[in-house]
């Protein structure tokens, strides 16, 4: 654009032919390495899903879209699939009001306030797999300090398994998983707290609007974008859980922390159904990409 | 700075404040729910800590001591020395190593191709540009488990399966398309005219992006690297299932099949966890400022 002057059609088309050239040699690795390791192996894998392909098999027949007809009428995949939308409808419910919660605290002046800012960062910045360890021995049947504080609290009469049911286990997973992920919901919806002008508060407070009314119309329409794209990546991260389930609960006790995710896994991994686990992970990618164009719309109107 | 709640109900009361005993309750009410909130966040890591220097009889004490009466940096020294293949501190070490090999190449080699592919995106006017890049976003966004089966059996053709190369190249994957549309962000908020003013005086397009551009993003590139760093330490499924020896297993994997052995010295796996959280936890605390403003860069509009 800066190379061809205007007026000047032949030296604006080799202007534009350059760019094009320059793009194309900035882009290219990148793009070689998206083929390489991303679209070629989703092709792969589509390709696969058509296939009746085991491990343990020499022969793996075409069956067409059979892999995918199976999968949506087994009780098991839809059993995963309700356990996941537990999972994310709780988790991400969670985060949020905790995460409003914490950055409307944070949003106060009082002493200490920066510290408490910093130390909030912690437990986003801890890796999954040592958030799940941590929480797995904090839930320790036998000398958990969970156990440890709500006996000696009197809270409870005696040790508890608490990951060896299945609706208690899904339950740790998730407070886990809160522990871990509020922090970031307070961040993003602290920094959107800090946009409103203070000005608006004041003239709220002028026409003697209280304390709720002045969240409900003046703050909450503030934060509405935040918390729009909150739930949204939260929600798509939410369906694809995996790491902290396979280090809290390996799926059990009974199937009850099974998300899809896992379920996807132990049907490619353990039961070696390759072409089939292809299936199941291309119906959880339609998904997830469905919520991303969403995220993706909101980005954009954003910026409008 | 921050408009705060209180100020602006005492000041709504026609200048008069509140009644005292009403604000001072509120201060309490503040207090009690900052200690709590302090409380949630440290007391689970504090004792993730204190598990790694406790010695074993503490652990397993009933009634649980809060604070060990033996405690020893024993396991992290064990870990450093550990000689003896098998050995969990031994396995912690070599995971260690792999994790930080595995990030620094995947993250060195997407940083050094996307950052390019971001200016295009960000700079240059051409055919396709939008579409293009709304491609690198959705494969962003991907779930590991709908590329896991095919990479799987690449990997296996190429016998990349338990090397670290291997595990570069898949975590280039989801790095590279993080890299350039965040790196495509910082860009565009550079005014063009800082640029136009540099080919005019006679430097290239490659020229003014090595000498403009780059150092005026330098905040954006730190802040790229770290959350780079930081996704690759953490990934776990594709290490799960392309590795499976001391060659190639990162930390991840290694804790998860630490935790999943049938005796489990709960003291060691707590002291790997430690080593394994020191190095974002560290970064993070340090960066803060960094790290916060590039998580609310994408989310916020302000």
């Amino acid at each position: 654009m800066t190379s061809s002057a205007p007026g000047a059609p032949r030296r604006l088309r080799t202007g534009q032919t350059r760019t094009l050239l320059l793009a194309s040699a900035l882009i290219l690795p990148s793009i070689m390495i998206i083929f390489g390791v991303i679209i070629y192996p989703l092709l792969r894998a589509l390709y696969l899903s058509l296939f009746e392909y085991s491990l343990t098999k020499v022969s793996h027949p075409f069956i067409g879209l059979g892999n995918y007809a199976h999968i949506l009428s087994t009780p098991a995949f839809w059993a995963s699939i309700e356990r996941t939308l537990y999972f994310t409808l709780v988790s991400t419910a969670a985060e949020l009001v905790l995460g409003l919660l914490v950055a409307l605290l944070l949003n106060q002046e009082f002493y200490g306030r920066g510290v408490l800012r910093a130390l909030i960062i912690i437990p986003w910045a801890l890796p999954t797999m040592v958030n799940g360890m941590m929480w797995r021995w904090i839930d320790n049947a036998d000398y958990g300090a969970l156990n440890a504080l709500l006996t000696q609290l009197h809270l409870i009469p005696e040790y508890r398994p608490w990951l060896s049911t299945p609706m208690s286990a899904m339950n740790m997973v998730i407070i886990a998983d809160v522990w871990k992920m509020t922090p970031l919901v307070t961040l993003l919806i602290l920094a959107s707290l800090q946009t409103i002008p203070r000005s608006l508060y004041e003239s709220s407070s002028l026409d003697g609007a209280g304390r709720w009314r002045t969240f409900w119309s003046i703050v909450f329409p503030y934060l509405k974008p935040t918390i729009l794209i909150v739930l949204v990546v939260r929600t798509m991260e939410a369906f694809k859980v995996f790491d902290i389930i396979f280090m809290m609960t390996r799926g059990g006790p009974a199937n009850g922390t099974l998300t899809v995710a896992y379920y996807t896994y132990v049907e490619a991994f353990s039961n070696l159904q390759l072409g089939s686990g292809a299936a199941l992970s291309y119906l959880i990618a339609l998904f997830i990409l469905g919520f991303a164009m969403i995220y993706v719309r909101l980005l954009q109107t954003g910026d409008n | 700075m921050a408009s705060s709640f209180t100020e602006h109900r005492a000041r709504a009361a026609g200048g008069r404040p509140w009644p005292r005993t009403a604000r001072t309750l509120e201060r309490a009410f503040l207090y009690v729910a900052a200690i709590a909130v302090a409380v949630a966040i440290m007391a689970p890591f504090l004792w993730l800590v204190i598990s790694s220097v406790a010695s074993g009889a503490d652990l397993l004490a009933r009634p649980l001591r809060w604070l060990p009466t033996h405690a020893s940096f024993d396991r992290y020294v064990k870990i450093f020395t550990s000689m003896q293949p098998g050995e969990s501190a031994f396995t912690f070490r070599h995971a260690l190593v792999n994790s930080l090999k595995v990030a620094a190449g995947s993250v060195g080699i997407s940083m050094a191709v996307g950052v390019f592919a971001a200016y295009a995106f960000a700079r240059l006017r051409f055919v396709g540009r939008n579409a293009l890049a709304l491609l690198f976003l959705t494969t962003y966004m991907l779930p590991p488990i709908a590329l896991v089966i095919p990479l799987y059996l690449i990997m296996g053709h190429l016998h990349l399966r338990d090397t670290v190369s291997g595990l570069v190249l898949i975590y280039c994957s989801f790095i590279t398309p993080y890299v350039i549309w965040i790196m495509k962000g910082y860009f565009e908020a550079i005014p063009v005219e800082l640029e136009e003013a540099a080919m005019v005086d006679g430097a290239s397009r490659i020229g003014s992006l090595f000498r403009v551009i780059l150092p005026l993003s330098a905040p954006g590139l730190v802040t790229t690297f770290i959350f780079s760093l930081l996704l690759a330490w953490d990934e776990f499924l594709y290490a799960l299932i392309m590795t499976s020896s001391v060659n190639a297993k990162t930390i991840p994997v290694a804790i998860a099949e630490f935790s999943g052995a049938h005796m489990i010295d709960y003291g060691m796996m707590a002291a790997g966890g430690v080593l394994a959280a020191l190095p974002p936890v560290l970064i993070t605390l340090i960066l803060q400022k960094q790290i916060i403003s590039g998580l609310t860069a994408g989310a916020v509009k302000g």
